[in-house]
């Protein structure tokens, strides 16, 4: 790893003003990802924002909005009643995330904010709704994801919280891991809710995360594993590797979303 | 150079370090804790776990700094002051859990936060999903997986309930 | 204290330091005034290097020294050895290019050590790595052994012409192909056994030493540092054995991976001796993968001849074997005497010939890793006696048990050259059946089904040959050092004992086993026993621990030792008591007048060996210390049936093991519950093989699966339990009785697995499946067959 500046402000402005500062300078939130990037010298902050001092780390449920502050832990996220009571396919998602050990560390607003292609909770912030707020504006699920380890973030912008909308019907997230770094290979989660139905794949997809728009009106006609049953998706923008060709992953696609739907309910 | 403040097996160190030493790094190269081990640089071995603050966490993806103010335990701490072993330490010695000991600290303190978080009991389905996080070359996780088992009533101090073998 | 004889599962003495963090492997250990070394390792897979410019590094924070080959080569340094010359089959001797520890010239693979940096800490080391200037201009790449005689392919080494190292074979072929001519059904089948990176979880680490008088101390993670002193102080770096101490701690897993004699063993102790001051380096996981020495990568055909009854007739095999970019230590023993040897398998087969080509390719170099040819031959035979089955229709047990080298034809001699002394491949079948209960496996297989998944079952057969080996036998196919062992006995004064075993634990669990032997020997409590291991400054020699030998010929070694002090032990006793030496008999640690009840303890004995007062000083030395060489007379034998029943996500081609049965036969068992502990972690890496595990390069030479996000480790949810069972024929040439068990797990299993994948898949008209049998490999014939299947 290449030394660098560490600084652990105490709140989001100043936070935000020592990234706005230094273009060099990176944020540090649960560092499950972060960091062995860091060993591997594949990048070279100059500083590194620590975003531990910040707090933001609660849960709420009130009225039509479940709240997870950004420095919310997976494991947090895994393990919390309000979670639990409105969106328990969320825990679930969270608590597949990684190992014990980094849902004990990693969190939400940094997940999200690096975009990871296989990270699993931008199939749920895009296939709930959910809004990103940071610390300058809020931000539609559909705006944020902008491409593989790309978002709407501006320099200097930070998540605060995520905000998912109530109530939600039904969802579940189904995941085939890869087989070696158990990251999603394809996550597919499947909701019903105030933003419709929505269906959002995570690890499959050369551009990350994405909606599958004909899964998602096959189901809002007719919510059941049936409806989905021999639609196709087209291999062409999806990943491929050692561990599975993009027509494998197009083929899983179809298994996971026909599960998450029958295990939706 | 910053400096960090933390309590290790209940003694409290003030540490200059790097901004990029790992935790890791403080423990076996500042205070001399050997038993805590690196065994890959991509986060995936678990040969390096330790608790902080109770919770069971990779030293290695952790900046030293970052615990500043932390309790941490490594597996030199488990063991009482007279020697007494843990109960996760000592099933792993009765049920043959360890065979060249390399990965043997990070999965004994993985395991022992593994049953903390399953006062319900754990199945061995459970145990061997809640060491996703620990890799073992030697063993074939067979008996680790029973040692895992038969420490669970020894730490919450009753049987498991059966529901959950 | 409970039972601790021979047979008993006693608990492990070294457990006690590991579970409190209190081992000391390698990169434990703090010298003063120490180095850290980084080497520089080519990015490049195939590449001449034009120029190295060291200034910058050298001139950066901290930096003491930067070394290049060109510094070693003009002090006279050698290249890295290799232990066993292969002959090809015209006699001459296999192609055997230099391996430079540090490159000079050219760089051969991805992980090639080009330059050494070391410095004052380790990150500067590291920061001042990356200032180095190497001008490389690529040469082509040869990724694997198809690509290394395509015709035309480029050369790995300009010297060796068509890559080949050797071109060997074994066995008559002119029998098997008159017995071919006649026969009635002849089965082919193409496979590949996948290359496989070892991950010991302790990655590999060296601290070199020297002191002022120019004595050197490598510490080292080796199986073997004996060897390592042997090597790299004769043909290396040319230091005399009474001035190199080799120590190999407590080591974190080896698996054949720390045999090796490794580059950085003699950068660290040579660069040490120039700087005097202590010089560490330790592997980086992602070093590891690239350096390690790799295992398997066998592309074979195999061909049986049968009659009309299933009877095996003749069995011919061709293979293809990858040495990577340099002969690594042993590398070229693997495929030929640790390999096609084996080709007899647990049957009467009586005619058998193999022919081997070894080849170089631009990827690290390739060696023994746990059970090194025996897991390939047993693999090819295994999926060809299934396959046989499958295009035959014969049962697939039935035609086992018809082929087997009954129990009573022992000693067997095999068509390719060893002689079997005992085993008993029925016992072990009828054991395994029944453990696994085979024969309810169609209900279970129909339950499955009715639950959408896909059940198979399959089993493997095997003999492996280990508790290596005869000296004059190896000698004579190539081996360049006897394989015999040593012991030595120190009864200390008070009876007490400590042995110094030239072997090595690295998880193996020597000081229990060896303790429990020596105290069922000589009739002393286990806690009075300590084992000694790992230090050529305490050792008087060794050849290490690998090919399970360590119970079997250190172990017998152990005893012979024990007879000496029994012996001598006797003489004494007949003094002190007055009586002949033919009246002592020694019994439960005491020496008795035989016939009468007068008798002396051990600890007695031993004290007057010490206090020489009343002794026979005219004919015996004083003290009771006894070395024992031990050159075993053959192999050994272990064998057994192992038994994988798996289920299939036939959505997703998952498999799944969901039960798991070894029955081994191992010769006499010390201590049970080490002997199904190392069962179960060698079937684990044998489930990794066949289900997982892959080293893959890409074919322009680079490693696909660098590191653990890519090579994929078996975790705990990747196996299942295993039962281990055992059915026991001693081994008739060693005084234990002792076959050894290291490598049985990981020899049986992979055959096992993918015969139950492929009788999972048996409705999808699959024939074969390559290892690794992953999921999409799973899926894809799922999908090819399901229109098969749909039109029956």
């Amino acid at each position: 790893m290449y030394d660098f500046a560490y600084h652990k402000p105490a709140n989001v402005a100043d936070a935000a003003k020592l990234l706005a500062a230094d273009g060099e300078a990176k944020a540090l939130a649960g560092g499950q990802t972060f960091i062995p990037v860091l060993k591997q010298r594949l990048n070279k902050p100059s500083a590194v924002i620590d975003l531990g001092g910040l707090g933001l780390s609660g849960i709420t449920l009130a009225g039509n909005t479940l709240t997870i502050q950004a420095m919310a832990k997976h494991g947090a996220v895994a393990a919390s009643a309000e979670v639990k009571k409105a969106i328990s396919a969320l825990a679930t998602l969270a608590g597949w995330i990684g190992d014990t050990q980094v849902r004990h560390r990693g969190t939400i607003g940094g997940s999200l904010a690096n975009n990871d292609p296989s990270a699993c909770y931008p199939a749920a912030v895009l296939a709930l709704g959910a809004t990103i707020k940071t610390n300058t504006r809020s931000i539609k699920a559909d705006d944020f994801f902008q491409g593989m380890f790309t978002t709407a973030l501006e320099p200097g912008e930070l998540i605060t919280a995520v905000e998912f909308p109530l109530p939600v019907e039904k969802s579940a997230y189904e995941k085939f891991r890869n087989p070696a770094s158990r990251y999603a290979m394809v996550g597919v989660f499947v909701a019903k809710g105030p933003a419709g139905v929505r269906v959002a794949i995570t690890g499959a997809g050369q551009n990350g995360v994405f909606r599958h728009a004909e899964m998602e009106a096959a189901l809002a006609k007719n919510w059941s594993p049936e409806a989905i049953v021999g639609i196709k998706t087209p291999a062409d923008d999806l990943n491929s590797d050692i561990h599975g060709s993009a027509a494998y992953r197009a083929h899983l696609i179809g298994v996971m979303a026909k599960r998450a739907v029958v295990a939706a309910g | 150079m910053p400096q960090v403040s933390l309590t290790v097996n209940g003694k409290a160190h003030k540490v200059e370090v790097e901004g990029r030493t790992l935790l890791v790094e403080l423990l076996r190269e500042k205070l001399g804790l050997t038993g805590t081990h690196v065994g890959c640089d991509t986060s995936q071995c678990g040969a390096c776990v330790v608790h902080v603050d109770g919770n069971s966490t990779k030293s290695c993806s952790m900046l030293a700094i970052q615990a500043e103010g932390c309790s941490i335990t490594t597996i030199e701490g488990l063991a009482k002051a007279d020697g007494t072993l843990h109960p996760m330490q000592e099933m792993f010695r009765e049920h043959h859990a360890l065979q060249c000991g390399f990965c043997t600290p990070g999965m004994v303190m993985s395991a022992i936060d593994l049953v903390k978080m399953h006062p319900q009991g754990l199945s061995e389905a459970e145990i061997r999903e809640g060491l996703e996080g620990n890799l073992c070359r030697c063993t074939g996780y067979h008996n680790i997986v029973k040692a895992i088992a038969a420490a669970w009533p020894l730490m919450h101090g009753h049987a498991m309930p059966a529901a959950a073998e | 204290m409970g039972f601790e004889g021979i047979g008993a599962s006693v608990k492990r003495k070294e457990d006690g330091r590991f579970l409190a963090g209190r081992g000391n492997y390698v990169d434990d250990m703090r010298q003063t005034g120490q180095l850290h070394a980084v080497i520089k390792r080519s990015d490049r897979p195939h590449a001449k290097i034009l120029s190295i410019d060291t200034a910058a590094a050298a001139a950066a924070p901290g930096v003491v020294a930067v070394y290049t080959g060109a510094d070693m080569a003009a002090e006279g340094i050698g290249g890295l050895p290799c232990g066993w010359q292969i002959h090809n089959k015209d006699g001459s001797p296999m192609a055997e290019p230099p391996h430079p520890v540090l490159a000079v010239g050219k760089v051969r693979h991805v992980g090639d050590s080009v330059a050494v940096v070391i410095a004052e800490t380790r990150q500067q080391a590291k920061d001042a790595a990356e200032l180095l200037v190497i001008d490389y201009e690529d040469l082509p790449a040869i990724a694997s052994v198809r690509d290394a005689v395509a015709p035309g392919a480029a050369r790995v080494h300009d010297e060796v012409a068509d890559n080949q190292c050797y071109d060997w074979h074994i066995g008559d072929k002119a029998i098997v192909d008159a017995a071919f001519a006649r026969a009635k059904h002849v089965v082919k089948l193409d496979l590949l056994n996948n290359r496989l990176i070892p991950n010991a979880m302790e990655p590999r680490a060296a601290i070199g030493d020297c002191d002022v008088a120019g004595n050197y101390t490598l510490y080292t993670t080796s199986q073997n540092p004996h060897v390592i002193r042997l090597l790299m102080g004769a043909f290396v770096l040319h230091i005399p054995e009474h001035q190199l101490r080799v120590v190999a701690p407590d080591v974190g897993g080896g698996f054949g991976s720390k045999i090796y004699h490794y580059a950085e063993e003699a950068i660290v102790t040579w660069a040490a001796g120039k700087l005097r001051r202590p010089v560490r380096w330790t592997a980086e996981r992602s070093e590891s993968f690239i350096t390690d020495a790799h295992g398997r990568d066998h592309d074979s055909t195999a061909e049986m001849a049968l009659d009309e009854a299933g009877n095996f007739l003749a069995l011919r095999v061709r293979s293809l074997c990858n040495m990577g970019a340099y002969l690594s230590t042993f590398g070229p023993a693997v495929p030929t005497y640790l390999y096609a040897t084996l080709l007899a398998g647990v049957y009467k087969t009586p005619a058998i010939y193999a022919e081997v080509r070894a080849v170089f390719t631009n990827t690290v170099p390739v060696d023994a890793y746990r059970g090194a040819g025996r897991p390939e031959a047993t693999y090819l035979l295994e999926r060809l006696v299934d396959t046989i089955a499958h295009d035959t229709g014969l049962d697939r047990v039935e035609l086992r048990r018809r082929n087997f080298i009954p129990a009573d034809a022992f000693p067997y001699q095999t068509p390719v050259a060893l002689q079997y002394d005992s085993g008993d491949y029925v016992a072990t079948l009828e054991s395994a059946l029944k453990a696994a209960d085979w024969a309810g496996f169609p209900a279970r297989r129909r339950a499955a089904a009715a639950r959408g998944k896909l059940r198979g079952i399959g089993m493997s057969t095997y003999v492996e040959a280990c508790g290596i080996a005869p000296s004059h036998v190896v000698g004579s196919l190539g081996a360049r050092a006897g394989l015999y062992e040593v012991a030595e006995i120190r009864v200390h004064p008070t009876g007490s004992v400590s042995v110094f075993t030239g072997t090595h634990s690295h998880g193996q669990g020597h000081e229990t086993t060896f303790a429990q032997l020596i105290a069922a020997q000589l009739g002393v409590p286990m806690s009075q026993v300590d084992v000694v291991h790992g230090d050529t400054a305490k050792i008087p020699f060794g050849m290490g621990t690998y090919g399970s030998r360590s119970l079997p010929v250190g172990g017998s070694a152990i005893v012979k030792a024990v007879d000496k002090i029994i012996a001598k032990g006797k003489k004494i006793a007949a003094h002190l008591m007055e009586a002949s030496v033919d009246d002592i008999e020694f019994k439960d640690g005491k020496f008795t007048v035989i016939g009468t009840d007068r008798s002396k303890a051990l600890a007695e004995i031993s004290l007057a060996a010490y206090v020489p007062h009343n002794y026979p000083i005219d004919e015996l030395e004083p003290g009771l210390d006894e070395t024992a060489f031990y050159d075993p007379k053959n192999f050994t034998f272990p064998g057994g049936c192992h038994i994988c029943e798996i289920e299939i996500d036939a959505d997703t081609g998952v498999p799944h093991v969901v039960n798991f049965v070894a029955v081994d036969d191992v010769g006499r068992v010390i201590n049970p519950m080490i002997v199904e502990g190392q069962v179960q972690g060698g079937v684990a890496q044998g489930i990794g093989q066949a289900l997982i595990e892959n080293a893959v390069y890409d074919s322009a030479g680079q490693l696909v699966t660098g590191s653990f996000m890519d090579y994929n480790m078996p975790r705990a949810d990747n196996v299942p339990n295993i039962h281990v069972g055992t059915e026991t024929t001693l081994c008739t040439h060693n005084p234990l009785g002792v076959k050894g068990c290291g490598e049985v797990g990981a020899i049986g299993s992979p055959p096992a697995v993918i015969n139950a994948v492929v009788d999972a898949l048996s409705d999808y008209g699959v024939r074969h499946i390559d290892m690794p049998a992953s999921p999409q490999k799973i899926w894809s014939i799922i999908q090819a067959g399901r229109p098969a299947l749909a039109a029956e």
